[in-house]
């Protein structure tokens, strides 16, 4: 399975999610947002970072990107897609999941290690997951908090939507403790904290085992390695 | 591309953007802190937008006006987050 990471003008966890692809053994892509060419990958991460400086709204510019025509069109024919913090912001610009990303309500840029409930398994990016599993990964961002209108709200809860909601603490004041939001179909995922910084035992956020040993992220690409096996 | 004939001066739009009224405006939030903080307690909400200039080159006409609402919506705001709460044209009272 060959899966692309794309690299926007201030990317900067490009190199780990392609990292994180090779080793849950899939073959790793780097994609240029200024190309029109996907090199016939099989799924798509849009990794964090601060893509135009974040100008103008996180992702915003990003969003509209040369490449992002072939993402919102291979998304729109299933194509698993996954967007990491910066990743999720482009991914609510180009209406690709819905609600936004606004400033935390503390105002501060935040870096912990955060537990998350699963909330859907049904997806390609979170199938290797139980429903309802807790997981520890990274979060690290300035403008993560989820916002939507109550009626959106209440569409994305009672459609099942919501992929992780934040627990323990809510660290950004996104509503209904959101974390992470899925489309309709189910193949496009976006998410703020990062898997890809959770993959490998020594570099992962500490656990209750040891320091620095959570790997849960690696599920995530592993699930939607699966995810294909099953398909073909 | 509309080539500029150096017989109209340039005309300026001002597009201006807020965030939602109902949403959290942290920056905001932020300045009032800090105006609270130096004595300056009168005013009891701050909320920070963004305004945008505009320039082309030459008069303004209704192709422009429908391509500044456009993008205005499309791209200078986001509708889950912000509303687009002022277009000024020049001449206009703004």
């Amino acid at each position: 399975m060959r899966i692309g990471v794309i690299t926007f003008p201030g990317s900067l966890d490009d190199r780990d999610a392609l990292r994180a692809v090779r080793m849950a053994g899939a073959e790793p892509v780097a994609l240029w947002h200024g190309d029109h060419d996907l090199q016939g990958v099989d799924a798509l991460v849009l990794p964090g970072g601060f893509s135009y400086g974040d100008y103008l709204r996180c992702g915003a510019i990003a969003s509209l990107s040369p490449i992002m025509t072939e993402v919102v069109d291979a998304a729109g024919k299933g194509m698993p897609v996954l967007g990491i913090c910066n990743g999720f912001q482009m991914l609510a610009e180009a209406h690709l999941v819905a609600g936004g990303l606004i400033r935390n309500d503390h105002g501060n840029f935040i870096r912990r290690d955060q537990h998350l409930i699963v909330e859907n398994a049904d997806t390609p990016w979170t199938n290797g997951f139980e429903q309802g599993q807790e997981i520890v990964i990274p979060l690290k961002n300035g403008e993560g908090g989820f916002i939507a209108s109550a009626e959106e709200l209440k569409r994305l809860e009672g459609e099942g939507l919501v992929v992780f909601r934040y627990t323990g603490v809510n660290p950004n004041g996104s509503l209904d403790d959101i974390a992470g939001v899925r489309n309709e179909r189910g193949n496009v995922v976006g998410l703020m904290p990062h898997p890809e910084h959770a993959v490998e035992a020594g570099f992962g956020p500490d656990t209750a085992v040891a320091m620095r040993s959570g790997v849960d992220g690696l599920t995530f690409f592993t699930s939607v390695i699966r995810s294909a096996l099953v398909e073909a | 591309m509309r080539e500029w004939s150096g017989d109209h001066p340039l005309s300026t739009i001002v597009v201006e953007v807020m965030p939602k009224a109902e949403l959290l405006d942290p920056q905001g939030k932020a300045v009032a802190g800090a105006l609270a903080r130096i004595g300056k307690g009168e005013f009891s909400g701050v909320r920070v937008g963004k305004r945008f200039e505009l320039t082309v080159d030459g008069p303004i006409d209704d192709e422009i006006k429908a391509a500044v609402a456009e993008i205005a919506s499309e791209i200078l705001s986001n509708s889950v987050i912000e509303d687009v709460v002022g277009i000024h044209y020049p001449g206009e009272d703004a």
